[in-house]
């Protein structure tokens, strides 16, 4: 029996399969329609970059997206794409993955969309490690409704709908993904697109879920929100830029992290007190460790508050529910034999009637 | 051994219905299933009805906790699980305080005298000292008290099982005496009993043993002198398998998805009654078929959809409770117009309202139940074997016009059984994908996802077909690109594009064929669903008893047949039962302008024929 599968990938022969130049690239011939001056451009831009630098076939990939203005992105790529619900694409990945694990799969969503009402098929994707690449594009705000409070944005966010101030805790959206198990886990932001394309290769080249949440200015309602960690002036000092078996730096050079016991303490570099060997030494196979620098997460106006880590925090090997569920298949057909459809029909216990 | 004296004569009957009734740990289900299959085997025709709590393991020896199971048997075709029965076995006081009004006057009970304690009594709400068994209440039935416990216990003396596990084999005692009353063998239940527990050598060598003893004490008692024999029934020639509405759902699923080449993908939550669907397709991975137990009810209806998008066939099952849960997601499989097949095996509602009950009041939330204009094909099942034959339809019309269709079954036909004449899998109607043409080397026109057939189906292009990338959302789209469009004109346009692709669909359905009794008259009775068998019965008899009835089961709810209109206007009044407050009837009303009348009724349990039967008269002398 043929399945749709082996129609269009069995034979080989791809009709029309053409690797795009770099001239014409991925982008499709629709009007990209962010705000002038939206975080989401920067991205898009950077998984063109990396889509086109992989080269794979453009029929062979495919981008899935819930609701907000993030969720556009599929429409801007000459890819397959599928701009679903509020929420759901998790769900929509889950059941694509589980039938055509051959693809390359990229999810885009929002704070809202990811961790408002999608949160509970984000931390299911998570727990099964569905093989995709999930950007999570995070600008604590809702813009596509314009203006209220999202599950990121800070205590007392004065907002539409919180014009007295938001009384809800925010999520710490990388410590909530590392408690659903996560294999893959980082974090980038759109003002540092050469630091977000080397995240983007990483996290493709992961198998599993691949989480990365982008901070994302949204210039029309919460606008400078990280600010903080993307201006020149405090970049340096507020921001972490992580790597596999290197010391944790930060200032240019002249701070930096080490772990006393379980709690990360900031030290002074520049007086000989403390030398690189002393500092933490980033681990990103390190499930522990992970799990502390998830943590960091202090607000940016407290005092003493530490550097809010970039990068790729966490990486673990671990089979993703497709492959697991494809091979059950795959041994139920060698044990019992491809299907029998009148076997099947007819059951264990038969009569007739003559 | 002293030989007994063979004064046992034999009797012969058209039709049986036997209740079995106990406390729902009582091992009754199984021991009703094990005689309808011996039934079955035998050549009677058979229809079931297996009826229990909520509640896993509700208080022992309560109302609440009796779980029953009937079995309507015989000679002559059966299309119901009876309106009353013959014969109730009951187990204990409960269960017989709970359905004794279901025993004809004069019928059989058989009670298992142990089941009467004081304790148990008083559990049954039985005060002052009444004591059914011997109070003289029963004058009206013939009772037979047995002691069902110690006899089970006397004939596993041998054994070294502890007395709790001796006490569940007191079913097959009661299965062994069933069997001897109605002069069937013990062959077809021992090599059940081999079969479950083969491995387990002390509880097999248990469960034969009471099985026998309870033949034999049937056998050897005096105090029966009589037994019953239910010849083979007169059913078309052919391979019969015994088969339950929930089972006939997943063989039709995995007989449409083989037929049109496509693997199988279900994504499911489990609910009551329709996780029996989930258990029996993930038995048949080699199939390709692909279960995904879904966090949620939304997950699983978005995993199906996702599956369909990258080519396979999604499906997705629940009760009303879920299906009310997937509506948004409804809404995007409509707007996509990819294949989706939906199952509601429908519940007493509303809210959790009759977990394990039957209703069919989810019409209206099948054909209206979304958000802006999205009309979907809605079909249902009206039988057991029905559940196979419009699964199989549910999956074709899904695939060849691109469309998510939700096929209705309930709570009823779901857990109840009956003979079914097994289709070889060479008679079923093929089914064709509509698959786009691939791409050829040099073509560079534009692929366009939405242009339409003659059906108004739009061409199936799955992920690694080169060439034919192409973007599909919920957003209004633009004829033929599919691109995002908010233009007034072309929303108009698409909302009626895609409804003329639905009404299409019934323009390649087999004509209405469920119909019995005379085509024009003085009455239709309309129906739809499982309240099938209780309207064919009711007017088989009627049109014997010389009145001009007609019965028209409608298995397409939407959009209706066309020639549904000339039928109605062929009699002088319509009747429509329903197990709601008039669904069927309202939708017929408006769309027909007909003064049909409603007979509803909302307790969770299907009609009985008599029932449908008596207010028809009633309609008729109006």
């Amino acid at each position: 029996m043929t399945t749709a599968n082996e129609v269009v990938s069995g034979n080989g022969a791809k009709p029309g399969a053409v690797r795009p130049s770099a001239a014409e690239g991925y982008a499709s011939d629709q009007e990209v329609r962010w705000c002038p001056g939206c975080g989401d451009y920067s991205i898009l831009k950077q998984v063109e970059t990396v889509l086109k630098e992989q080269g794979k076939p453009k029929e062979e990939i495919v981008f899935i997206s819930g609701i907000g203005c993030s969720s556009r992105f599929p429409y801007y790529l000459d890819t397959y794409g599928m701009h679903s619900i509020h929420g759901r694409a998790p769900a929509i990945v889950s059941g694509l993955r589980a039938v055509r694990p051959e693809l390359s799969v990229w999810m885009i969503t929002g704070d809202g969309d990811a961790l408002s009402i999608g949160g509970n098929h984000l931390i299911h994707l998570l727990r099964r490690n569905v093989d995709v690449n999930v950007l999570l594009f995070n600008n604590e705000i809702y813009g596509l409704t314009k203006g209220q409070y999202s599950p990121t944005s800070p205590e007392g966010a004065i907002t539409k709908s919180t014009p007295m101030g938001s009384v809800d805790h925010p999520f710490n959206p990388l410590a909530l993904c590392k408690g659903a198990d996560a294999t893959f886990i980082a974090r980038a932001m759109d003002r540092d697109p050469k630091h977000m394309r080397e995240v983007l290769l990483a996290a493709d080249a992961h198998r599993g879920t691949s989480l990365i949440e982008i901070y994302q200015n949204c210039n029309v309602f919460n606008d400078g929100a990280f600010e903080v960690f993307t201006e020149k002036a405090s970049k340096p000092f507020r921001t972490l830029f992580v790597e596999h078996g290197k010391p944790l730096v930060f200032a240019n050079g002249t701070k930096g992290i080490k772990l006393d016991g379980m709690t990360p303490v900031i030290v002074d570099l520049g007086d000989g007190s403390t030398s690189l060997d002393d500092l933490w030494i980033h681990d990103q196979h390190d499930s522990f460790k992970a799990s502390i620098l998830v943590r960091l997460f202090d607000d940016q106006v407290q005092e003493g508050a530490m550097p809010r880590p970039f990068g790729v925090f966490y990486v673990a090997a671990r089979a993703s529910m497709e492959t697991k569920l494809n091979a059950q298949v795959a041994l139920a057909k060698q044990k019992k034999g491809p299907g029998d459809l009148d076997a099947l029909l007819r059951g264990e216990r038969t009569w007739t009637i003559q | 051994m002293e030989t007994p004296i063979r004064t046992k004569t034999v009797e012969e009957r058209r039709n049986v219905v036997i209740l079995f009734a106990g406390d729902s740990g009582d091992g009754i289900q199984l021991t009703g299933s094990q005689f309808t299959d011996t039934s079955a085997l035998f050549g009677n025709d058979v229809s079931t009805f297996p009826n229990f709590p909520a509640e896993i393991r509700a208080p022992q020896g309560t109302l609440a906790g009796v779980s029953g199971y009937q079995l309507h048997f015989g000679s002559v075709e059966i299309f119901t699980p009876g309106d009353q029965c013959d014969v109730l076995v009951v187990m204990n006081a409960a269960a017989l305080k709970a359905n004794l009004n279901k025993l004809k006057p004069g019928g059989t009970i058989i009670a298992n005298s142990d089941g009467f304690d004081a304790k148990n009594l008083r559990l049954a709400g039985y005060i002052d000292k009444q004591e059914p068994l011997t109070d003289g209440t029963l004058t009206n039935y013939t009772v037979h008290a047995i002691d069902v416990t110690k006899m089970t216990r006397n004939a596993l003396a041998d054994t070294t099982l502890g007395m709790k596990e001796k006490d569940r084999c007191k079913n097959m005692f009661v299965l062994g005496f069933i069997s001897w009353m109605y002069s069937r063998s013990l062959e077809n239940s021992e090599r059940f009993l081999e079969e479950k527990f083969g491995k387990k050598p002390e509880v097999l060598d248990a469960n034969k043993k009471a099985l026998l003893a309870g033949y034999n004490y049937g056998d050897t008692s005096e105090t029966f002198t009589t037994r019953f024999e239910v010849k083979p029934a007169p059913l078309p020639k052919g391979t019969y398998r015994s088969i339950t509405g929930n089972q006939g759902i997943a063989l039709g699923l995995v007989a449409g998805a083989q037929k049109a080449g496509l693997d199988l993908f279900y994504g499911s939550y489990p609910i009551t009654p329709a996780s029996d669907i989930l258990h029996e397709l993930a038995r048949h991975k080699n199939f390709g078929v692909k279960t995904f137990q879904a966090e949620d009810e939304i997950a699983a209806i978005c995993s199906a959809i996702g599956a369909s998008y990258g080519g396979a066939l999604g499906i997705t099952a629940s009760s009303g409770p879920g299906i009310a849960l997937k509506g948004e997601a409804l809404g995007l499989a409509f707007m996509l117009e990819l294949p989706l097949v939906v199952v509601n095996v429908q519940r007493g509602g509303p809210s959790t309202g009759l977990p394990t009950k039957t209703e069919q009041a989810d019409l209206w939330q099948a054909i209206h139940g979304r958000n802006g204009e999205a009309p979907i094909p809605v079909l249902a099942a009206s039988s057991p074997t029905d559940c196979f034959e419009m699964a199989y339809e549910a999956v074709r019309i899904a695939i060849e016009h691109m469309t998510p269709v939700i096929l209705l079954s309930d709570g009823y036909i779901a857990n109840g059984a009956e003979p079914w004449r097994f289709p070889q899998a060479s008679d079923l109607q093929p089914i064709t994908s509509p698959f786009a043409t691939p791409k050829v080397e040099g073509d560079t026109e534009k692929f366009l996802p939405y242009l339409r057939d003659d059906n108004g189906v739009r061409p199936w292009a799955i992920p690694g077909m080169a060439g034919l990338q192409h973007r599909i959302g919920g957003i209004e789209k633009e004829d033929g690109t599919g691109n995002i469009s908010y233009d007034p004109l072309n929303h108009e346009k698409m909302v009626r594009l895609r409804a003329e692709k639905v009404r299409k669909v019934v323009e390649n359905v087999p004509p209405l064929d469920l119909s019995n009794g005379v085509d024009s008259g003085d009455l239709l009775i309309l129906g739809w669903g499982s309240t099938y068998g209780a309207i064919k019965t009711a007017v088989n008899e009627m049109c014997a008893e010389g009145n001009c009835v007609g019965h028209v089961h409608l298995r397409y709810l939407y959009p209706f047949r066309k020639e549904l209109g000339d039928i109605i206007s062929r009699f002088k009044r319509v009747l429509i039962p329903e197990m709601n407050s008039g669904q069927l009837r309202q939708l017929i009303r408006a769309e027909y302008l007909v003064d049909a009348k409603g007979l509803n009724k909302i307790q969770g349990m299907p009609f009985t024929s008599a029932e449908i039967k008596a207010a028809a008269i009633e309609y008729l002398k109006q």
